[in-house]
């Protein structure tokens, strides 16, 4: 294999509970967003778009769909001669099999995967966020400070700081303590869960924490402080820009609504920086005389006859004369029949939606979204004529 | 093994359609939001599973390539097989052949390194689902030297005058070829022979100084050959004028026809990586094709809207095909209009055709 200078290694294995029935059987990465992706789109894209032509994809959780989606990677301009992508499920070897027993114990079961391509550095991502980064300049600032590693940060409000992951550093930015949700957080920088390492560092820390039986063989709880207390150059990147964990259901209905507005922060038209994604080649969308669309993103391959107000459509979606959506998202092919109501929810792929039903109008508590698929119990409302 | 390869050949079609022609052929024209003329004789030859396909083309052919590509989109990137792409390239100075013979002559190595026994031709202009299977078994089960396909249409529009007629009997055999315009049965320039046979035609009409294969080798020598008919009753427009490709796209937007043409997700074409379409709080969309990467704030009636458009608040587009990455501006009106791609249209432009004869802006056009 020829040498490349990075490699990217993307930990896809998780199963995501907090999707609830979304990560039913699919792992998290490949659970949709925005109208036409699934969440590992984002991190291909920004691989392809930063100029990385090699990534490996660690799956462990449901892999078929997601195996089968990222395929040769055509879609993504990563089928290359040298390189491309590569689906790296849990494997069996001469000294017995397990599962990946946690995110470093997944890179540190494809040492020979890396060794390959003989890189000097490693990009880790993980397969829970939107948003699009130039990995290229990571790794620029990166080989600047001379950092054996350097991990992604954001600014957070601070009273949300608690939830995440808070790397507390020097002025210029150095590390010197790794908080993982800290009750009193020293500072605002959250971690993104995305790291360079120089590889032969983390080579040796991975060497290491593979053989300490107590370890959880978590980048987050042991190799960063691992490497921390062997007082390593460490240095927070700072990024600024839209960046969301979808790791639940309700952040991932809200990261959707981000898309709606005029001007949203998160712009997927901009064609200097292209989320690609895998196309289901599907006809134009038709928006019926009487329909009324507006503040909402939809797909090709949808037929729209009733109302769509600040929703987002996947592919094939269709929604009947009379029924009325708002604030919700409509995931690839769902049936909507006719004077439906659906409020704040998010319809799973191939639901079918009878005539008159009401889902998520006149309830209490809107914070909530509710998730639909066709074994949820729905609630039909009296046709108005009838009475 | 695969018993099937096809021809499409694009030499006899005129570039009729003004602006549309100027610069690329007919069969590179953009239809129905996200397509191009080009993609529907492509993927009913995809679902068929052909050998391999090559396409004959003279002239402005640059556009039709760079769509093509490698084939992928139609599957047809093969290791032996696939698309082949064979525009006129040819020195010998032996060759006295003339017209699409030359296309043939010159391209005897693509037939006859194909192991498919039985060969598809087909032009680009009349648009249809055919199951080139189907015709195949149909064509073995008559026994034909060739079958001819056609459609039976109950009321005939301009578009179909330059078309051939087939007279057809009662047990499906093709008993005249003629251009009389008040007969429904049209000529779907498309037929299947035997590769061999359809050599030997080649051959002997360059003898005889012909210059042009349907003409001389079949409907010439209809007497002598036994040709079948096989009727095809799906979706079909001839798109060969400007207005023809004006009401065909237009009646994109009725069910019936939307439905045949779209049904099972049969028409394949390039992708292109466009997020799904921005429907702004301004926007007020009907009766309506709209492909994805639009951003649409103005108002939009009976049209059909291609990849990349986008309209901005207070515009208004009514009755009208807008291509490719086009931009209407703030409080422009257009109605009964073929926008090109890539056209701009200045704030509070008015531009209103005819609802027979649109006007047709071309390509890049800054308005």
């Amino acid at each position: 294999m020829k040498k490349k200078e990075m490699v990217a290694m993307l930990l896809a294995g998780g199963q995501g509970k907090r999707l609830k029935g979304l990560t039913k059987s699919i792992a998290k990465p490949a659970v949709y967003f925005g109208g036409t992706y699934r969440i590992i789109d984002f991190p291909l894209s920004n691989c392809t778009n930063s100029g990385i032509d090699t990534v490996g994809v660690l799956t462990q959780y449901e892999p078929l769909v997601l195996s089968s989606y990222i395929g040769i990677g055509s879609d993504w301009d990563l089928n290359r001669k040298n390189g491309g992508v590569f689906v790296l499920p849990p494997h069996e070897r001469e000294d017995g099999s397990s599962w990946y027993r946690g995110t470093a114990d997944a890179i540190y079961r494809n040492l020979k995967f890396v060794d390959q391509f003989d890189p000097e550095h490693v990009l880790i991502l993980s397969g829970d966020h939107i948003y699009k980064m130039n990995y290229n300049a990571m790794l620029e600032y990166h080989k600047e400070r001379k950092a054996d590693c350097t991990i992604s940060v954001i600014d957070v409000p601070l009273e949300e700081a608690s939830r995440f992951g808070i790397l507390n550093t020097e002025e210029d930015l150095k590390i010197y303590e790794f908080e993982e949700k800290p009750a009193k957080p020293k500072s605002t920088l959250a971690s993104m869960g995305v790291y360079i390492f120089k590889w032969d560092v983390l080579r040796r820390a991975l060497l290491e924490d593979g053989e300490d039986a107590l370890s959880s063989h978590d980048f987050g709880k042991d190799i960063i402080p691992a490497l921390l207390s062997k007082g390593k150059p460490m240095y927070a990147y700072p990024y600024e820009g839209y960046w969301r964990d979808v790791g639940t259901v309700n952040s991932l209905w809200e990261a959707n609504m981000d898309l709606l507005s005029d001007n949203p922060p998160l712009n997927l038209n901009d064609p200097s920086w292209r989320i690609y994604t895998r196309n289901p080649n599907q006809p134009a969308q038709y928006v019926a005389p009487g329909a009324k669309v507006s503040g909402s993103i939809i797909n090709e391959g949808c037929i729209v006859r009733g109302e769509v107000k600040h929703s987002v459509l996947f592919y094939g979606v269709e929604i009947g004369e009379g029924s009325v959506i708002t604030d919700s998202v409509i995931m690839p092919k769902v049936k909507i029949g006719k004077n439906v109501h659906i409020h704040k929810a998010i319809i799973s792929e191939n639901t079918v939606i009878e005539d008159y039903l009401e889902i998520g109008t006149d309830r209490e508590n809107e914070d909530e979204i509710l998730l639909i698929d066709n074994r949820s119990k729905k609630r039909k409302s009296v046709p108005a004529k009838t009475i | 093994m695969k018993q099937l390869m096809g021809v499409i050949n694009l030499d006899h079609e005129l570039d009729h359609l003004n602006e549309l022609t100027y610069f690329r052929c007919g069969a590179a024209v953009p239809f129905a939001s996200r397509y191009r003329l080009i993609d529907f004789v492509l993927s009913n030859m995809m679902r068929a599973e052909l050998e391999s396909v090559g396409l004959f083309v003279r002239r402005k052919y640059r556009s039709l390539m760079d769509h093509l590509g490698d084939g992928k989109s139609w599957d047809m990137n093969r290791k032996h097989g696939g698309l082949f792409i064979l525009p006129p390239d040819w020195n010998d100075p032996t060759d006295t052949s003339l017209g699409d013979l030359q296309h043939f002559h010159n391209n005897l190595d693509f037939f006859k390194r194909a192991s498919a026994k039985y060969l598809v031709h087909s032009g680009s202009q009349h648009i249809n689902t055919i199951d080139v299977q189907e015709l195949y078994s149909y064509h073995l089960q008559k026994g034909a030297d060739v079958t001819l396909v056609y459609k039976k249409i109950d009321q005939l529009e301009p578009e179909h005058d330059p078309c051939l007629r087939l007279e057809v009997d009662g047990e499906g055999n093709v008993t005249n070829i003629h251009h009389e315009k008040n007969h429904p049965n049209i000529y779907m320039d498309m037929f299947i022979m035997e590769k061999e046979f359809f050599l030997e035609q080649v051959e002997y009409c360059i003898a005889h100084g012909e210059s042009f294969f349907f003409r001389d080798a079949i409907q010439k020598r209809r007497d002598k050959l036994k040709i079948a008919a096989f009727e095809y009753t799906g979706y079909h427009a001839v798109i060969n004028s400007v207005s023809s490709y004006y009401k065909n796209s237009m009646e994109l937007l009725n069910q019936k026809e939307y439905t045949d043409l779209f049904r099972d997700n049969l028409i394949q074409t390039k992708i292109k990586y466009e997020a799904p379409t921005h429907y702004l709080e301004s926007a007020n969309v009907s009766n309506s094709l709209v492909a994805n990467g639009c951003i649409i704030a103005g108002t939009v009636e009976n049209s059909v809207i291609f990849r990349g458009v986008q309209i901005r608040k207070g515009a208004k587009v009514v009755n009208s095909v807008i291509m490719q990455k086009c931009i209407i501006e703030e409080d422009a009106v257009i109605e009964n209009v073929i926008l090109d791609k890539d056209v701009q249209l200045s704030r509070e432009r008015i531009l209103v055709g005819d609802s027979k004869r649109p006007f047709v802006i071309a390509k890049s056009s800054k308005m």
